[in-house]
């Protein structure tokens, strides 16, 4: 974990694609982070279900992922970047139930195109870019300052 | 309703958190599709499951849930359990399927998760 000067706290986690054993444990450690340091528990529990979300989005369909979070005073931000598929159309990806998940990731107990309607509902701020053939990034953002909060 | 008293009424077994058994629960949700937990649990749920793969005790742990009863006589895989142990989180199994168990809770006064009562 790293704090600089500025009251910023910094960290990655790497997420392997279809690594199906360890899927969750990136976002089990952030939720543990976020305990530890203190931040509110309904933006505990809304953070740590978006970063779970995005983890499995990764675990499902990319190669690999990188899954960051940054605390400010201001606010708690987790950014997503992954190496796969990418998304073809993200307005689609973004309507509750639509999904291209496969059987084994519905054995997982996911894959309901839940995933990324529920980021969105839990965060203050989220957006979603993608490149079909290359990846997509999530920016998902939580207000730490509670006048601004959801 | 404490889990003891859930855990009699589905006799079911303890696998993790036996003295936990004191715990009140006051609603409960049942689902073996985490994408839905996710998008309706809420922090303080019973989580019934027919799912046993560590996502049911990792799901559990991100939404906050009290405890989970696997149904159908099912029973989590060792990393769910030493999650579960590590966290703090109670796992019981039932032989009840998942609404025969449910239908036992509800109609003993635990109610579901979005707190609506059905018309009488």
């Amino acid at each position: 974990m790293m704090m600089s000067d500025e009251n910023v706290l910094s960290q990655h986690f790497e997420i392997t694609g279809r690594d199906f054993s360890n899927a969750g444990k990136a976002s089990t450690s952030i939720k543990e982070i976020l305990q530890e340091i203190g931040i509110d528990s309904s933006i505990t529990v809304r953070a740590s279900i978006a970063a779970y979300e995005a983890e499995m989005n990764v675990v499902m369909y990319a190669h690999r992922g990188v899954l960051t979070l940054n605390i400010t005073p201001e606010k708690l931000h987790l950014k997503l970047e992954d190496e796969g598929p990418g998304i073809e159309n993200t307005d689609l990806a973004m309507q509750e139930g639509f999904s291209t998940a496969t059987d084994d990731m519905r054995e997982m107990g996911f894959g309901a195109g839940m995933g990324l309607p529920n980021i969105k509902k839990n965060a203050d701020k989220f957006e979603i870019s993608s490149i079909p053939g290359k990846g997509t990034s999530l920016d998902i953002i939580f207000c730490l300052n509670k006048t601004e909060k959801k | 309703m404490t889990l003891k008293e859930i855990k009699e009424l589905l006799q079911a077994k303890v696998i993790n958190g036996d003295d936990s058994l004191d715990v009140e629960i006051t609603f409960a949700g049942g689902s073996d599709l985490m994408s839905d937990v996710l998008a309706f649990g809420k922090p303080g749920i019973l989580l019934l499951t027919g799912l046993s793969n560590a996502q049911s005790v990792r799901t559990a742990n991100i939404i906050d849930a009290k405890a989970i009863v696997y149904v159908r006589g099912k029973k989590p895989d060792k990393m769910g359990i030493e999650l579960a142990r590590e966290k703090g989180i109670p796992l019981l199994t039932t032989k009840y399927m998942m609404y025969t168990a449910c239908g036992i809770l509800f109609s003993h006064g635990l109610p579901g998760v979005s707190g609506l009562t059905p018309k009488k």
